[in-house]
């Protein structure tokens, strides 16, 4: 079973949701597919045993055989070539790496190369696999570096992703094939716009969620209304507690140090199976 | 004309909450908010519209079925996992590339114009603002970035203001790039906590590639003091300026529960009182 665990706002705490939630299952995978700013490593200090570069193919325009014709530029979507009166420009940070305009070259002057632009890790903490993939700076493209982070993901397991803030690319590739998401929020105005936009990208893709409300003592109530009002379950409350900020600012799980919460998160997860099979 | 963007790495650090805060003290600045895909700033400074663009960022492709002899060489061509075993469109994965229109021998499938979102130009209390809205589930968030900073240099040489205030969105990648390329300097905002550390320093190095000048503001800096200080020291060896250590104050949710900027709604609080601090600093670094 797969269950992403995603936002809008950013810094909610979908990466301590989806780490303590990890602890406290068995035969568990977690994937962090934040590639621009992965923290999931940060809570739980695998051992790094494996790494592995992520390239996607770009045009390597061979001089001799251009005629400049402009064919390739005229069909690249993304702007990534310029031909001149002189010469044909390549821009790698436009790529997408679709390949198109090999296709389209009459000269056969294109062909491809790899370029580097991420990094996927592979470590354990105990029985817990964490895979994460690292966007090289400067590299706008993170939507490969996520495909190939749930290349990853194993049938025989429970995977939890873990998404990057916002709605856009990122988000949509890592919940896209997710049995069930959890959408995390705070209860303030910036959270509720937030997990409003995030619902409705949800809905559009069919995807089944819920929500949990994080620092749920602070702000207002309007979170709850929004929920009642539209039927997304509230899967689980989380306190706004010193004591879980500061493990947190410590980079500890704080389901490892107040062991309560390790129940709460197992049955948060049964509350979820159960929605899915529904 | 100089371009200062607010930014953080890791997101909800507070980056829209200090933007609102700058927006005032700044006096006459054009707003611009980056963040296209999650916005916030719109609810502090209650802009009022004056203008609505339609934005197209990509487009799509469209297999027409009765065409199609199902031959699935665009399936195998499309290197974005685009196409289903049933031979259509998936639109989130589809990024609009055109080689599934090159390969089909029938010529079965075309591309469409996506909407992809709405760019806005708003006026506000404190200056004239650009913004938009993706919307929800489409791509190339980026490109609408850039419609944004288009409207905002547009309206500062109109309005003929020197300053162009810019809220980012998290993360490195597309619309963040989109967002710093170009700008003078550049605040990032961080939180004393292991992840925000790390993705500190991440934002940084991003800084630091595109060539836009970095400040720090270290926010609820008294949550862990320890790792603020390990934020200060590694500035310090970088030499980069940290401007700022606000406090935690629960009158900045307050405040944002409010709809107002913290430096209105409580300007005598030690948060509002850093936030002006800080504000003077970056103004006479930036020389305006």
């Amino acid at each position: 079973m797969i269950v992403s665990v995603a936002s809008g706002k950013g810094g909610t705490g979908k990466t301590t949701i989806a780490v303590n939630m990890a602890l406290s299952l068995r035969n568990v995978q977690i994937l962090d597919c934040d590639v621009e700013e992965p923290n999931v490593h940060l809570l739980l200090k695998p051992k790094i045993s494996e790494e592995k570069t992520v390239y996607i193919w770009a045009p390597k325009i061979n001089e001799n055989l251009c005629d400049l014709c402009g064919k390739c530029a005229k069909f690249c979507q993304y702007n990534a070539i310029f031909v001149g009166s002189e010469e044909a420009i390549f821009f790698p940070e436009l790529c997408h790496g679709c390949g198109g305009c090999t296709l389209v070259c009459p000269k056969r002057a294109i062909t491809e190369e790899r370029h580097k632009i991420g990094t996927l890790k592979f470590g354990y903490v105990g029985d817990l696999e964490l895979v994460y993939g690292e966007l090289e700076v400067g590299k706008p493209l993170a939507v490969p570096v996520i495909k190939e982070v749930k290349q990853c993901i194993k049938k025989d397991k429970i995977t939890i992703l873990d998404c990057s803030p916002g709605v856009s690319c990122p988000v949509i590739e890592t919940v896209n094939g997710s049995d069930f998401c959890v959408l995390v929020t705070e209860p303030t105005p910036f959270g509720l716009h937030d997990l409003k936009i995030a619902v409705r990208v949800l809905e559009k893709m069919g995807i089944p969620f819920g929500v949990i409300v994080n620092r749920a003592n602070i702000g207002n109530k309007q979170v709850y209304e929004y929920c009642k009002e539209n039927d997304a379950p509230i899967l689980l409350e989380i306190p706004f507690e010193r004591k879980i900020a500061e493990l947190y600012s410590k980079g500890i799980p704080f389901c490892l140090e107040i062991p309560k919460w390790k129940e709460k998160f197992e049955t948060l997860f049964n509350d979820i199976r159960k929605l899915v099979d529904e | 004309m100089k371009e200062f963007v607010v930014l953080s790495g890791k997101g909800g650090t507070g980056k829209t909450t200090i933007t609102a805060a700058f927006a005032v003290l700044a006096k006459n600045a054009i707003v611009a908010d980056c963040d296209v895909d999650a916005p916030n700033l719109h609810m502090i400074l209650h802009p009022k519209l004056l203008e609505t663009q339609e934005f197209s960022g990509s487009k799509l492709s469209i297999i027409d079925e009765i065409k199609c002899v199902k031959c699935g060489l665009c399936r195998e061509r499309c290197r974005f996992d685009a196409i289903k075993d049933n031979l259509t469109i998936n639109p989130f994965s589809c990024e609009g590339c055109g080689v599934c229109v090159v390969v089909c021998p029938v010529k079965a499938i075309t591309m469409v114009e996506r909407v992809s979102g709405y760019a806005y130009i708003s006026r506000t209390k404190y200056g004239f603002m650009a913004h938009a809205l993706l919307s929800p589930g489409e791509s190339n968030s980026g490109k609408l970035v850039t419609l944004v900073r288009q409207n905002s240099k547009m309206l500062a040489q109109r309005k003929r203001s020197d300053l162009i205030l810019i809220d980012g969105p998290p993360g490195i990648g597309c619309p963040v790039i989109a967002s710093v390329t170009g700008t003078s300097a550049g605040l990032v905002v961080t939180e004393p906590t292991m992840s925000g550390i790390h993705d500190l320093e991440r934002a940084l190095e991003l800084l630091s590639y595109f060539h836009v000048s970095p400040f720090v503001c270290v926010n609820m800096y008294d949550i862990n003091k320890d790792n603020t200080k390990k934020i200060v020291s590694f500035c310090n060896e970088k030499n980069i300026d940290v401007v700022g250590k606000i406090p935690f104050n629960p009158v900045v949710t307050e405040s944002m529960v409010n709809g107002r900027t913290t430096v209105e709604y409580a300007p005598e609080s030690d948060v509002a009182k850093e936030m002006e601090r800080m504000w003077i600093k970056i103004l006479s670094s930036l020389k305006i």
